[in-house]
């Protein structure tokens, strides 16, 4: 009996023992699979939302602003993006970033007619500013709207041989190399392998919070203050089909974005030299339009027109008053090209700078989280 | 065996009436979708028809068509009604307007060129504003009814352009004492018998906004059309005859 319990004792120990070495491979094991788990932190790490701060006006007037599904805001994503702007490692020798000839402080374009690329060739095309893009509903970017989407939009200038005159695939191994990106992109993407595609979704989040609605403009119609009667004369020329008639391309008080971001020939030239939208989409009836921009933050953005041949507003308003050339493509809304425009008076013209000059968004372009 | 025989009957005639409720007294509604298409006298036009002097009109004058928009408002199938549709040639957009659940039978078919006086609200409609289709506050503010812009060769046969802008008409003799007609109008296209899914298509006849009853000299009548009264009036007056009933598809 003794011997029979003594053995089922054996038996218990021993079965103890097998179970205890079963626990301690489970665990093992567990603790194995864990541990491969933790470095795969990309499996686990949510990025956080990015909420968009729309001024008042924007969302009371406006559709809501274009984001991809595919590429939704992050505040990882967004500073990512940020840091890849100002980051000179995208171009070919290191030389320059976005920010070179998208500057924050001249609402992200530079004072140049032509922009110097890292080899000192100039572009052909005057450096676009960067502000409320997520509300171009059409998706069309650069001045002759080749470019369908931002994130496509930020593939370009980095492989520009006039431009940034990169190698993708040596930009990517640089990024890959970094101490710091991979796991800013594993924290904004989920993944820290870089691709071109990460890199331009990233760029374009960060263009997505650019936003500029803080005018004395903007301030006037949300109550905050008052104009100048030279700037609501000027506001009034610019809105009145009989003199400026701007409002039908450049928005309107009902319209803030204050571009209709569709594409034009607004009589520069009888001739063309550059087709513009024409050589994007190949039909001759596009030949010399360009799309039109916003005319917020004109005094920052000078000079002026797709090849910066105006360099003042002066200049500018002179063209539309006497200086419009007939062709082809000429767009109907360009009247009375017969005598060169619609000629306004030297008071209209002042008021109507002034009025032009009151959509500086000085927040904007002072705004420390868009620099640097 | 009377009772049960009778209970058989009541069944009988209970089933029955379900029957003939699903099959005939509620028809199952159908799907209406509005085309709107566009021809001049005939001749279909659309976007690859832009930007070419292939148009005469009325009054002997050859036109382009650069740019065509236009607005409609309160469209009703029967008792559904759809706020307002705007549709834009150039851009091949709006053309098309489904409504659901559309009761089988006879349906009315009407709707309002551009926006009547009580929904012509200044910039209310975010997805009419992000396309710019406002009309200055200067002259009473909301909607454009209608943007169409093209070039006409002038009597030195030299391109000219034109802005065909429809709007709430405005005299402003008295800039502080604007008065105001509403020059939207109404179309009725009558009575159309809905019997299964549906395609109507509505035609614009862009030849008739030049043509009746007022021929119009685009020499005289041309740009800086929104603030001129008696231009809007005539617009609206020969709007009238633009709108026809098309092909009825079911």
């Amino acid at each position: 009996m003794w011997n029979i319990v003594l053995k089922k004792d054996f038996l218990v120990t021993r079965n103890n023992k097998e179970a205890k070495m079963k626990n301690n491979y489970l665990f093992l094991l567990s603790f194995f699979l864990l541990m491969n788990c933790s470095s795969k932190e990309e499996e686990i790490y949510t990025p956080i939302p990015y909420n968009l701060e729309i001024p008042t006006l924007f969302a009371n007037k406006l559709i809501a602003p274009l984001i991809p599904s595919n590429n939704p805001l992050t505040q990882e994503g967004v500073t990512l993006g940020k840091k890849l702007f100002f980051d000179k490692i995208l171009s070919g020798d290191g030389t320059q970033s976005c920010a070179s000839c998208h500057n924050p402080k001249k609402s992200f374009t530079d004072n140049q007619q032509f922009s110097n690329g890292i080899d000192g060739l100039l572009g052909t095309r005057n450096s676009m500013p960067l502000f409320n893009l997520a509300w171009n509903f059409d998706e069309r970017f650069a001045w002759d709207g080749k470019e369908f989407g931002l994130e496509k939009q930020a593939f370009e200038p980095v492989s520009n041989p006039i431009e940034m005159h990169a190698n993708w695939k040596n930009v990517v191994q640089k990024l890959q190399n970094h101490l710091e990106y991979p796991i800013l992109f594993l924290h904004a993407f989920g993944s820290s392998t870089i691709d071109s595609v990460a890199v331009t979704k990233a760029i374009a989040q960060f263009e997505r919070t650019l936003i500029s609605g803080n005018s004395k403009f903007d301030q006037y119609l949300n109550g905050e203050t008052t104009l100048t009667s030279e700037e609501q004369n000027g506001f009034a020329v610019f809105m009145d089909e009989a003199k400026g008639d701007c409002f039908h391309c450049h928005g309107s008080d009902n319209n803030p974005l204050w571009t209709d971001n569709k594409f034009h020939n607004n009589g520069l030239d009888a001739t063309f030299s550059d087709l513009g939208f024409g050589n994007v989409t190949g039909d001759p009836a596009d030949n010399g339009k360009f799309r039109s921009p916003s005319i917020r933050n004109l005094a920052f953005t000078a000079p002026y027109m797709h090849d910066g041949r105006f360099e003042t507003l002066d200049e500018v308003i002179n063209h539309y008053s006497e200086g419009l050339k007939r062709s082809t493509t000429l767009d109907p809304l360009m009247k009375k090209v017969h005598q060169g425009g619609v000629l306004l008076t030297t008071k209209d013209k002042a008021d109507l700078k002034a009025f032009l000059l009151s959509l500086s968004d000085f927040d904007f372009v002072n705004n420390k989280g868009f620099q640097e | 065996m009377k009772k049960i025989i009778c209970l058989f009957l009541i069944i009988i005639s209970f089933s029955s009436c379900n029957d003939e409720l699903d099959c005939c007294i509620y028809p199952k509604p159908v799907n209406v979708t509005l085309t709107f298409t566009q021809n001049w006298d005939g001749v279909p036009v659309n976007a690859s028809d832009f930007n070419k002097f292939k148009f005469t009109t009325k009054n002997g004058e050859i036109i382009s068509i650069n740019d065509l928009r236009y607005l409609l408002s309160n469209l009703k199938v029967g008792r559904k009604i759809k706020n307002y549709q705007l549709i834009n040639i150039g851009e091949n957009t709006g053309i098309r307007l489904n409504f659901e659940q559309i009761e089988q039978g006879v349906n009315i078919l009407k709707f309002t060129f551009g926006f009547a006086d009580t929904d012509n609200k200044d910039g209310i409609y975010q997805d009419l504003n992000s396309v710019s289709f406002n009309v200055p506050g200067m002259l009473g503010g909301g909607y454009h009814y209608m943007q169409f812009d093209g070039k006409y060769k002038d009597v030195n046969n030299q391109d000219a352009s034109f802005n065909y802008h429809a709007i709430r008409s405005v005299n402003r003799t008295d800039p502080a004492n604007l008065i105001f007609q509403d020059t939207s109008f109404d179309v009725d296209l009558g009575a159309i018998k809905i019997t299964n899914n549906t395609t109507i298509e509505i035609k614009m006849n862009i030849a008739e906004w030049f043509k009746n009853p007022n021929t119009w000299n685009l020499n005289e009548l041309n740009t800086v059309l929104m603030p001129n009264f008696e231009a809007q009036k005539m617009m609206s007056a020969n709007g009238k005859s633009v709108f026809s009933l098309g092909n009825v598809t079911q």
